[in-house]
C-alpha cells in the first residue's frame, strides 16, 4: 500500500505537541506582562490645558504638596486647585510674562474653571482614601513618584490591586513619620524599625480582605 | 449427598457466527458508506437546539444572568441541576470503559466506544454551565489560577473550585482515554477507505499506527495505566460535585451521605442514557448481534442496583433527619415530602426507585422496548433529584421571611434544551465518522481469538470454532 503521508510528518506529533506546550506557556506568560497595568498604565502623561511645571513649583520652588492640593488630609480626593490658589502668586509673579500664565488670567477674569485632564484613575469598584493613608504615614510619593522632577505629571505606579496589595501586606516597608509625607526623596536607613514603630504607634492594620476596598 | 453440577458457560458476547472480517465491514462500513437521509434530518434537528443554546447563551451574556429565574432565596436553579444531571451521565461511560476494563468484563467492549463517547459530549453540556453562570463570562478564566496583577486567586477553600479541577481533569482524561482506545480502529478505517481525503482525515489521527507488535505492546500499556487513572475519577468526579452542596451548611445538603449516594446516583443516570442511545442505534445501524439482549440484560441489572442505592440513599436521609434530632434538617426533609415541592418528591421517587424494581423480572430485563421506557423515566427522575436537592432547601432556608417559590423563565429551559442540540449533534457525528464500536477489543472477546488448537497432551488439533449458546430456547433478536 501506498504511503499516505510523507516522511517528515513522522516528527509531527512530536513538534505539535511541543509547540502547544511553549504556545500556552507563551500566552499565559504574554496576559501576565503585556496585559498588566504596569505594562499599559504607567507612563500615562497627557497633555494638559495649562503647561504647568511640578519641576518648577514643587522642586525649584520647594512648595509643599498641600499648598495646592489642600484637602488631602481631610478628604477622600486630593483636590485640584482653584484657579484662586494660582493667582495667590500669579497677580504678581510671572505677570510681567503673559503668555506663560495667560490660561489662569483668563481663568480668573471670565470665572471659568481650568478643565484639568485625570492622570490617577481607579476603576469605580475600587475605594480608595486619600486621608486615611496621608495621616498615617504613606508618603505621596510612595503612589505618585518623584513629583518634583515631573515637567508634566505621568503615572509613576501601576495603581494595580497587586501594588497595592504589596503594601497593604507590609505596610512597615513603605511608612513614614506623617510630618515627612510630603517629602520628596525621603529615605532612611532603618526603614523597618521606623516602620514597625509607626504600625504600633498608629495602630495599622491595612485591610488585606475583598470588602477593605470593594464595597 | 451426590448432586452433579453442570458447566454453564457464559453467553456469547457476539451473536450470530460472524467472523472477523463480518465484524469490520459492519461497523467500519457505517462510516465509509454514503451518509443517509435520515442522518442528515436528524443531524439538522440537533442543529437547530444547537443554535437554541447558542441562542440563549448569547442573550444570557448581554442581558446576565437576571433573565433566568434565580431570585432570593433560591439563587442556584437550573444552571446547577443541569450540571450535575450532564456531568452524571458521563459516570456511566468511565465505569464500562475503565472499572469493567480492570475487571476484565468481556461484555464492555460492545459498548465502551459508545458510551465514552456520551462521557465526553455529556460533560461538555455539564462544562457550559459553570462557565456561563458567572455573569461575567469575559472573566471567567479568573476560574483557573492564573498569574495575574491583582494578586486574585481563587479560593481553594471553596468546593467550586475544586469542580472546576475535577471536571476539567474528568474530561482530559475521559478524552484521551477515548482517543488512545481509537487509534487501531482509525487505522482499520484508513485502511479500507477509498477516497484520498478520507485517508488523509483518518490517517492524522491513527498517527501512523500499522498493528505492529511494538505497536500493540504500546497500545496496551498506555490503555491499561488510562484505565487506571480513569477509575479513581468515576468517585472523585461526582463525590466533589456533591461537595459543591454538602460542604454548605444548608440543611439538607450538609450531609456525609452525599459522596456515596451522588456516585450512585450518577452511575445510574448514566446507564440510562447508555441504553436509551444503544437501543435506538442498534436498531437503526443493525447491530443487534453485537449489542445484544444480554448486553442489555447486564445493564438493566446495573441500574437495578444503583437504583435501589439511590432509593436507600433517599429513606437513609430522611430516617437520619429524624434521627439526628436537628429541627431544620427534621423540618426540610417534611417539606421536600409534603412541601411546595412535594410534586417534585414524589416524580423523584416514583422514577428512580419504584421504575427500577420491574427489572427483577428477567423477562422485563430483556424486553427492549420496556428497558428503553424505563431509562427514559429514570432519566427523567434523576433530574428531579437534583432539583429536589437544589430547590426545596433553598427555597425554606433559615429565615421563614424569606421563604420563596422558584420556578424557572423560558430561558433556563430554552438553555437546557439546546445543551441537547450539542450533546446529539457532536454524537451524531461521531455515528457518523468514528467506528462505534471498538472493532479490534471487540474481536478479542470472540471464540475465534481464543482458538485451542493443542489438545490436553499437547497434540495439535486442528481449529474449530464453536459458539457456545447458552439460551438455546429463548429467541436472541
Amino acid at each position: 500500500m501506498a504511503q499516505i503521508f510523507p516522511k517528515w510528518t513522522n516528527d509531527a506529533p512530536r513538534r505539535i505537541l511541543l509547540g502547544s506546550i511553549i504556545f500556552l506557556n507563551a500566552i499565559v506568560f504574554s496576559v501576565w506582562y503585556f496585559f498588566s497595568p504596569e505594562f499599559t498604565d504607567v507612563g500615562y502623561a497627557p497633555e494638559q490645558p495649562v503647561p504647568f511645571s511640578h519641576t518648577i513649583h514643587a522642586g525649584q520652588l520647594g512648595m509643599d504638596c498641600k499648598y495646592c492640593h489642600t484637602q488631602v488630609e481631610e478628604s477622600k480626593y486630593a483636590n485640584i486647585p482653584a484657579t484662586q490658589t494660582c493667582m495667590n502668586c500669579h497677580n504678581q509673579v510671572q505677570v510681567q510674562n503673559p503668555e506663560n500664565v495667560e490660561a489662569i488670567i483668563e481663568s480668573w477674569e471670565t470665572g471659568e474653571p481650568i478643565e484639568w485632564t485625570r492622570v490617577h484613575m481607579l476603576p469605580d469598584y475600587a475605594y480608595f482614601n486619600h486621608s486615611a493613608h496621608v495621616n498615617v504615614g504613606v508618603g505621596c510619593e510612595s503612589c505618585h513618584g518623584r513629583i518634583d522632577r515631573m515637567e508634566k505629571v505621568y503615572q509613576a505606579e501601576p495603581l494595580s490591586m497587586g501594588w497595592c496589595m504589596d503594601c497593604h501586606r507590609e505596610p512597615e516597608k513603605h511608612l513614614r513619620p506623617v510630618s515627612e509625607v510630603t517629602t520628596m526623596g525621603y529615605e532612611v536607613e532603618n526603614q523597618i524599625e521606623v516602620g514597625l514603630d509607626l504600625v504600633s504607634k498608629h495602630n495599622i492594620s491595612a485591610p488585606t480582605y475583598c470588602q477593605g476596598c470593594h464595597y | 449427598m451426590s448432586k452433579t453440577y453442570e458447566y454453564v458457560p457464559e453467553p456469547a458476547l457476539v451473536k450470530g457466527n460472524h467472523d472477523f472480517k463480518d465484524i469490520t465491514a459492519m461497523i467500519t462500513d457505517i462510516n465509509i458508506r454514503p451518509t443517509p437521509k435520515g442522518w442528515y434530518v436528524a443531524f439538522g434537528i440537533a442543529n437547530m437546539l444547537l443554535l437554541l443554546l447558542l441562542g440563549s447563551i448569547g442573550y444570557l451574556v448581554w442581558e446576565g444572568t437576571g433573565i433566568w429565574g434565580l431570585n432570593s432565596p433560591v439563587g442556584w436553579g437550573w444552571a446547577i441541576i443541569n450540571f450535575v444531571w450532564w456531568v452524571g451521565i458521563g459516570h456511566a461511560g468511565t465505569l464500562i470503559s475503565a472499572i469493567l476494563f480492570l475487571f476484565r468484563q468481556g461484555w464492555r467492549t460492545a459498548i465502551n466506544r459508545f458510551a465514552e463517547a456520551m462521557t465526553i459530549f455529556a460533560v461538555m453540556c455539564a462544562g457550559i454551565f459553570p462557565a456561563i453562570h458567572v455573569g461575567r463570562i469575559w472573566v471567567v478564566y479568573w476560574m483557573f489560577p492564573l498569574p495575574n496583577q491583582m494578586l486574585m486567586w481563587p479560593n481553594f477553600n471553596s468546593p467550586l473550585l475544586w469542580d472546576v479541577f475535577a471536571v476539567s481533569t474528568y474530561f482530559t482524561v475521559s478524552l484521551l482515554f477515548w482517543y488512545v482506545g481509537l487509534v487501531p480502529d482509525l487505522a482499520t478505517v484508513r485502511d479500507r477507505i477509498k477516497s484520498k481525503i478520507g485517508k488523509m482525515a483518518y490517517g492524522v489521527f491513527a498517527l501512523g499506527w500499522r498493528g505492529s507488535n511494538r505497536h500493540w505492546w504500546n497500545y496496551e500499556k498506555s490503555y491499561m495505566i488510562l484505565a487506571g487513572l480513569a477509575t479513581p475519577l468515576v468517585l472523585s468526579v461526582h463525590t466533589i460535585v456533591s461537595f459543591d452542596f454538602a460542604v454548605s451548611i444548608i440543611p439538607g445538603w450538609h450531609t456525609t451521605i452525599f459522596p456515596p449516594y451522588f456516585v450512585a446516583g450518577a452511575v445510574f443516570s448514566g446507564f440510562a442514557m447508555v441504553l436509551s442511545l444503544m437501543i435506538i442505534c442498534r436498531k437503526i445501524y443493525g447491530l443487534e448481534d453485537i449489542m445484544t439482549i444480554d448486553h442489555m440484560e447486564k445493564m438493566n441489572i446495573v441500574v437495578l442496583v444503583t437504583g435501589t442505592m439511590v432509593g436507600f440513599a433517599y429513606i437513609m436521609e430522611q430516617f437520619i433527619a429524624w434521627y439526628s434530632g436537628v429541627e431544620y434538617e427534621k423540618f426540610i426533609f417534611m417539606m421536600r415530602a409534603a412541601g411546595p415541592y412535594a410534586w417534585a418528591y414524589w416524580i423523584m421517587f416514583a422514577c428512580n426507585v419504584f421504575s427500577p424494581q420491574f427489572f427483577w423480572s428477567k423477562k422485563l430485563r430483556r424486553n427492549v422496548t420496556f428497558t428503553f421506557i424505563i431509562s427514559i423515566i429514570v432519566n427523567i427522575g434523576m433530574w428531579f433529584e437534583r432539583f429536589v436537592i437544589t430547590v426545596t432547601s433553598l427555597s425554606t432556608d433559615f429565615l421563614p421571611s424569606s421563604w420563596g417559590y422558584y420556578s424557572p423563565t423560558i430561558w433556563d429551559v430554552a438553555t437546557y434544551v439546546g445543551t441537547f442540540g450539542l450533546f446529539f449533534t457532536f454524537f451524531l457525528l461521531f455515528l457518523r465518522f468514528l467506528p462505534m464500536v471498538a472493532v479490534a477489543e471487540l474481536k478479542g472477546v470472540m471464540p475465534q481469538a481464543d482458538p485451542h488448537n493443542y489438545d490436553e497432551d499437547g497434540e495439535f488439533v486442528p481449529p474449530k470454532v464453536e459458539v457456545p449458546e447458552p439460551y438455546k430456547n429463548q429467541t436472541n433478536q
